[in-house]
């Protein structure tokens, strides 16, 4: 019986394969979709927890409309180390690193390299949940006696060192020489498109100190990463902050804030939906053309029952009843949906990889998607060959053999 | 009146069929009484339009007629429904026609094999009783050809071996030779003589052509849907001359 099928298509080239178009370009498109949205999906986890995890960023200046990061240059900083240092004595707070930062030219003997320079306390290891895997983070004692050492991301120590161990090489930043006492393990990609790893993490009293400004203002930082202890106690402790800011600011009830919140997880997750809604609608395009597919299954599947009622008629004066002729007609109208299926899946699949290598995530094949392309495929094989296989059964013997 | 005294494996009567147009009604049989029994070589004759092609198709089940009753083996088949229907078609009647109807995409042993796939038989059995039907017809090492690969006769006889799969109880030709020149009808026919002698296959086929009628055991005539002659093969029964048909 299957074998039946196979040969009606085979006798058909050329149609069964323009028929299977719908179907192959339908279900590519769904699985592309679902392996790029299941790829975005793994890229913002990995990115959240890059970021660290009940992350709360804490900004100088009002919050621009939309909010995201409100960090602008030129804002003058109305932190302070203080307001980190009290933020810090929340309950719900595990850590928060005051944090300031410039792009400076960096150089190493006679190679030199611009990066961005972050300026912290030892907690920005601890909010970021990012510690050096070579060497080891700069400590409170280092920090207060504004010592000359350096934390490095692995695309300096690249840039900068080359094969040789950066450990213990000196550094020099706006004039003033560092030795590099750590260096930070790979983490790719920022949200923004930007390389984390680009990076140079130098104690804040160093910077504000040492190097010339590296602190404009005395004890004021830009931002403040704020470390919570617990997803839920996120709404709450960024609530908190903003009234023991307002309170130390000494902001009228009035006035605005003159700091901004940002809760990474959010725009994360905003990001995600974002992308999630994008993918969505891709692949309802790729529902619609399963469902233009099928219709166009259905077609073929009517000219064939017209061009075949005398093959219908012989078949039943040797013996076919209606339920055998309604199954073979099924089976090549579910025949053609999952050779469809099939093919679109290896086009979907190769698709994915070639999007892979163009966006800055990987595209991830689930399983699962390519399981619900061949569901759906059978369900719209059955649904859309159920009519003509009807309408091919439902023929009388004597009238199908005199066609 | 019968020959051969066998089981009774046909009986119609009062068969008649009325074809609806939008010129009115059209009685193309009226009240045909017929039996047939077991091991009979029977031939159907008469003139063209009087409705022998629409008698055969009541018989083998592929039309039903409008008034009147059938029982095969005995059995009255007019509440039988559909699939009943094509199970009788599929055990019990083998049918050979004029134009041969094979499937033209199927090798000679597919399409032999046919009938069985509806019997439910494994593809192994399915094959070895076709190559062995196709032997019987004297096609052997015509397996694998194709309809268009074969001469008209090759492929009528793929079609009496199609007919025979699964062991009818009644084989029913309508002109199985004439779409055939004379030697090969002959030869049709002499496999359709041997299989009664032989095999004991009850067979009834309709034809034009005296010479054919003349070597079956009975001749039924035809005329405008009534039967005019049931009886031996004689001359003027074959000519179709004298001899209304009398029932008593
Ligand atoms: N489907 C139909 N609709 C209307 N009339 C029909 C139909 N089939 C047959 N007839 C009429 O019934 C009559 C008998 O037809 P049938 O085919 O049985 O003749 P036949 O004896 O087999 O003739 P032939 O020797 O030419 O094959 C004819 O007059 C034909 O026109
Ligand atoms: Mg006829």
């Amino acid at each position: 019986m299957l074998a039946e099928a196979w040969s009606a298509l085979v006798a058909n080239r050329l149609r069964s394969i323009l028929t299977m178009l719908g179907m192959i370009i339908g279900v590519a498109a769904v699985i592309l979709m679902l392996a790029i949205g299941s790829g975005v999906q793994v890229y913002i986890e990995k990115q959240i927890s890059s970021l660290g995890s009940n992350l709360l960023i804490i900004s100088s200046g009002a919050a621009r409309t939309g909010g995201g990061f409100a960090q602008g240059i030129g804002t003058a900083p109305t932190l302070t180390l203080d307001d980190a240092e009290a933020i810090a004595r929340l309950p719900t707070v595990v850590a928060a690193a005051p944090q300031s930062g410039f792009g400076a030219q960096v150089t190493a003997g006679p190679t030199n390299w611009l990066t961005q320079v972050s300026t912290s306390t030892p907690s920005w290891f601890q909010v970021q949940d990012w510690y050096p895997d070579e060497g080891r983070a700069f400590t409170e004692m280092e920090d207060r006696q504004a010592a000359r050492v350096a934390v490095i991301g692995r695309t300096v120590a690249d840039e900068l060192f080359g094969a040789n161990d950066p450990l213990g090489q000196q550094i020099r930043v706006r004039g003033v020489t560092f030795t590099v006492i750590g260096i930070l393990p790979k983490r790719g990609q920022g949200i923004g498109g930007s390389n984390r790893d680009d990076t140079i993490v130098l104690p804040l009293n160093s910077a504000q100190r040492l190097v010339q400004g590296g602190g404009a203002f005395r004890r004021s930082v830009r931002t403040i990463s704020v470390s919570v202890a617990t997803p839920e106690a996120m709404a709450p402790t960024e609530e908190a902050i903003s009234q023991l800011l307002r309170r130390r600011h000494q902001l009228a009830p009035a006035a605005p804030d003159d700091f901004s919140i940002t809760n990474i997880t959010a725009v994360g997750e905003t990001f995600a939906e974002t992308t999630g809604a994008i993918s969505l609608l891709l692949g309802a395009i790729g529902g619609i053309s399963l469902v233009v597919g099928g219709i166009g299954i259905m077609n073929i599947m009517l000219v064939s029952v017209t061009e075949r009622t005398r093959e219908i008629g012989i078949r039943m004066a040797i013996g076919a009843s209606r339920g055998a002729i309604r199954l073979q007609f099924l089976l090549e109208a579910l025949m053609l949906s999952l050779a469809g299926c099939l093919i679109g899946v290896m086009l979907g699949t190769g698709l994915a990889v070639i999007a892979g290598k163009f966006l800055p995530f990987v595209t991830v094949i689930t399983p699962a998607s390519v399981i619900i392309s061949f569901a759906i495929s059978a369900g719209i094989g059955i649904f859309f060959g159920w009519w003509p296989a009807n309408r091919a059964a439902k023929l009388s013997p004597i009238e199908a053999l005199r066609s | 009146m019968t020959s051969g005294g066998g089981k009774r494996v046909l009986e119609l009567n009062g068969i008649v069929k009325d074809y609806a147009s939008e010129a009115g009604t059209f009685r193309a049989l009226d009240g045909v009484d017929v039996a047939v029994d077991q091991g009979e070589f029977l031939s159907i004759m008469g003139p063209s339009g009087s409705g022998k092609s629409t008698l055969m198709n009541i018989i083998g089940c592929l039309d039903s007629a409008t008034e009147g009753a059938y029982r095969f083996d005995g059995v009255d088949i007019s509440a039988y429904d559909e699939k009943a229907l094509a199970k009788l078609r599929n055990d019990s009647i083998g049918f050979v026609f004029q134009q041969f109807n094979l499937l033209p995409r199927l090798s000679s042993r597919a399409n032999v094999a046919l009938p069985l796939v509806y019997s439910g038989v494994s593809l192994k059995d399915r094959n070895a009783r076709a190559d062995e039907l196709l032997a019987l017809v004297g096609l052997e090492g015509k397996e694998l050809s194709r309809p268009s690969q074969l001469s008209g006769g090759q492929q009528q006889r793929v079609a009496v071996a199609r007919a025979l799969a699964n062991n009818p109880r009644l084989l029913l030709a309508d002109e199985p030779t004439g779409a055939l020149d004379t030697k090969t009808g002959a030869e049709v026919l002499a496999l359709f003589r041997d299989l009664n002698a032989a095999r004991g296959v009850t067979a009834v086929i309709v034809t034009h052509d005296p010479g054919v009628a003349a070597a079956t055991n009975r001749v039924v005539r035809i005329q405008d849907g009534r039967i005019t002659y049931d009886g031996p093969p004689t001359e003027q029964a074959l000519a179709g001359v004298g001899h209304a048909y009398d029932p008593a």
